[in-house]
């Protein structure tokens, strides 16, 4: 009996995409697990802690630590002289007060920026304690900018990062397997229209880039305070193009070749450098002045470089447009290359 | 009313893989209703001429006609089935997942669960294709080839490596798709199912078609119907063994001589009072009917496995 009202073969290979990855448990690990987990223990290593006090030690003067002891932002030690000189070496102290005679003397360590702060602020409340009074009138202003910690600059890279091989994998891998599964010859043969194959690779994506976006903003947002300065809309633009730059390079990898290993190696080839280079976890402003043309020419240092303007400074998507035609670049190049290359068996 | 309308035509195919000459004109055609089969070693070119048929490989000569298109002309990949030699379909989709799917590409095919009750695969329905059988996976190959409808249908050894009662599954398919109208072409090492399921066959080896005709055609080509296998001790010479009356052959198969001959009631005596007169012991004889394991083994000199 015929059937004349079948689904789209754009819904069902879209579905067989989707399925597919929701299936494997170890492809959901890497894509969804894997970058929550390292925002996790990165974000608790490098978390922001209360200022670290200035440590003082005191030789054999419980007059003199006891004046210092008022001082909160002082942490006040007391030790025989040989033993506090040992603590100074040891960098336990940033420096040793003693007296002798009338003459209250500091010893640091000149080089040691701690040294010369802690230097300052003993004498300080050392001449208060005894009476000094302050000369002019002033008032301290305690500023923390927002998008300025660690895992600020941390989670819009870990979203480039999770963008660029969540693409490659789910694209080139999942091709070449098909294609050496013979999966692809036989979808050939049939009526398919090949432009619903293609697009169905981008459409999956698609929606996987929903979810891995959604969960990891919002995972910075609620477990370490990661804001979006600027607005989702833009955060979401610049993940679909980077998104789309990532899938026309896992699209042209999976042009042609018939091995996974293969395939395998050419992705560690492109995502390699860029995990490198790209500022995942460290500013790639760290590299040498030569490389820097090329390492903004990366799909992943543009897709971050954007990101974190968006994310940490609130940037505008119009300020973005030399990494937005950097990715779209990414995007178009390589898929033109795909498509007129690409081998069906 | 079944049609006798040339389903497809093929002359002349050629197909060379960098200096392999895998097919070297190869004429075929098919007509309505029929089941084809092409027969041949590994390596004779079955797969490359399948293949080509389906549009999946380009070819170096010769011309193709499918309902009157090239081949892997969309109007040809509408109206045919197909199961590949090796496919596998993905793992972790359910068997009327990939039915579906498959369903999807054509605009005028079978309604899915139909089908899949009719390759009886309705209590695996849910299953996963890692976890099916090699019958099981056979049959949902059949399923997704069957889906769009198609008048068509091409087979790549549709049940090698499968256990006799599976395949006995697959023919029952295959003759029902015939039954209903259906035009059919496979290829196979097996002569029971080449027997079973072929109109008409096509034995190829080194690219090329050694001889073709109906199962039953091709046997009567011998010129005799049947076969006396016997070992003596010593061993009779063959040219007293070809003397003897109604036998048109001798051929050796290890330790015995195969006779072809015409007729057993004339062969068998005479040949049982020549190694009487020659003073030689028999060990063994049987006499069966030539099939086309013999016809093979005569125009190739190899059997059909181990070519
Ligand atoms: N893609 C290819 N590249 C190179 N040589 C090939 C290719 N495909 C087939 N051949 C060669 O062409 C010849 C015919 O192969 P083909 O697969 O058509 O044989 P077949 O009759 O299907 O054999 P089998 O019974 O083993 O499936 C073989 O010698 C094979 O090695
Ligand atoms: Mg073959």
């Amino acid at each position: 009996m015929p059937d004349s009202s079948p689904s789209s073969s754009l819904v069902e290979l879209t579905r067989m995409r989707v399925l597919m990855f929701v299936r494997d448990p170890g492809a959901v690990f890497w894509v969804f697990g894997f970058p929550l987990v390292l925002a996790f223990v990165l974000g608790l290593a490098f978390r922001n802690r209360p200022p670290d006090p200035m440590h003082v030690v005191v030789a054999d003067d419980p007059a003199l630590a006891a004046q210092l002891k008022a001082d909160v932002t002082l942490a006040v030690d007391e030790a025989p002289l040989d033993d506090a000189r040992w603590k100074l070496r040891r960098a336990q102290a940033d420096v040793l007060v003693y007296r002798s005679g009338g003459t209250v003397t500091y010893r640091y360590d000149e080089t040691r920026p701690e040294g010369r702060v802690a230097r300052l602020a003993v004498e300080r409340a050392l001449e208060r304690a005894n009476g000094r009074a302050d000369t002019l009138s002033s008032a301290d202003e305690k500023v923390s900018e927002p998008g300025s910690r660690y895992i600020d600059f941390l989670v819009p890279g870990l979203i480039g990062m999770n963008l660029m091989g969540s693409s490659l994998w789910g694209i080139a891998y999942s091709l070449v397997d098909a294609r050496k599964k013979k999966l692809l010859k036989r979808l050939a043969a049939t009526p398919m229209k090949r432009s619903d194959f293609l697009l169905s690779i981008l459409l999956s994506r698609l929606v996987f880039l929903g979810f891995e976006l959604v969960a990891l903003v919002a995972i910075g947002w609620l477990a370490f305070g990661v804001a979006v300065q600027g607005s989702l809309a833009a955060v979401a633009v610049l993940s679909l193009l980077g998104g789309l730059g990532f899938a026309g390079i896992a699209m042209l990898i999976g042009a042609r070749t018939a091995s996974t290993e293969t395939a395998g190696g050419l992705m560690n080839l492109v995502m390699m450098p860029m995990y490198l280079l790209s500022g995942a976890f460290f500013s790639s402003k760290h590299f040498p002045d030569v490389l820097q043309p090329f390492i903004k020419a990366l799909p992943l240092t543009a897709l971050n470089d954007s990101l974190r303007a968006v994310i940490n400074e609130g940037a505008s998507l119009g300020s973005q447009r030399v990494p937005i035609a950097i990715m779209a670049a990414w995007g178009l190049v390589p898929f033109v290359i795909a498509l007129r290359t690409f081998r069906w068996q | 009313m079944p049609d006798t309308t040339a389903v497809l035509t093929c002359t002349a195919l050629k197909k060379s893989f960098a200096g392999v000459h895998a097919v070297q004109g190869v004429d075929l055609d098919l007509v309505a209703g029929e089941c084809f089969g092409m027969l041949g070693p590994n390596g004779a070119g079955k797969t490359t001429t399948i293949e080509i048929l389906e549009g999946l490989t380009e070819l170096d000569g010769g011309e193709v006609r499918i309902f009157g298109h090239a081949p892997g002309d969309v109007r040809v990949r509408e109206r045919v089935g197909i199961a590949l030699q090796e496919t596998e379909l993905p793992d972790r989709l359910s068997v009327v997942e990939c039915v579906r799917l498959f369903r999807s590409f054509y605009a005028r095919g079978r309604e899915v669960d139909a089908v899949i009750k009719h390759l009886e695969l309705d209590e695996k329905r849910d299953a996963r294709v890692a976890k099916l059988s090699g019958g099981q996976r056979q049959r949902l190959a059949l399923a997704c080839a069957l889906v769009g409808n198609p008048d068509l249908l091409f087979l790549d050894e549709p049940t090698t490596g499968l256990d006799p009662q599976a395949r006995l599954k697959v023919w029952e398919i295959v003759l029902a798709f015939k039954a209903g109208g259906g035009t059919v072409l496979l290829t196979t090492h097996y002569m029971e199912e080449a027997a079973r399921l072929c109109d008409r066959l096509a034995v190829l080896d080194h690219g090329r078609v050694i001889a073709r005709g109906s199962p039953k055609g091709l046997i009567a080509s011998l010129g005799a119907a049947h076969v006396i296998e016997v070992i003596t001790s010593p061993a009779l010479d063959d040219a007293a063994l070809g003397a003897l009356p109604s036998v048109v052959r001798v051929s050796a198969k290890a330790d015995a001589r195969v006779l072809h001959a015409a007729d057993v009631s004339a062969a068998l005596p005479a040949l049982l009072s020549l190694a009487a007169s020659r003073g030689a012991h028999v060990k063994h004889v049987s006499t069966r009917e030539a099939t086309l394991e013999d016809v093979f083994v005569h125009l190739t000199g190899a059997g059909l496995r181990d070519a």
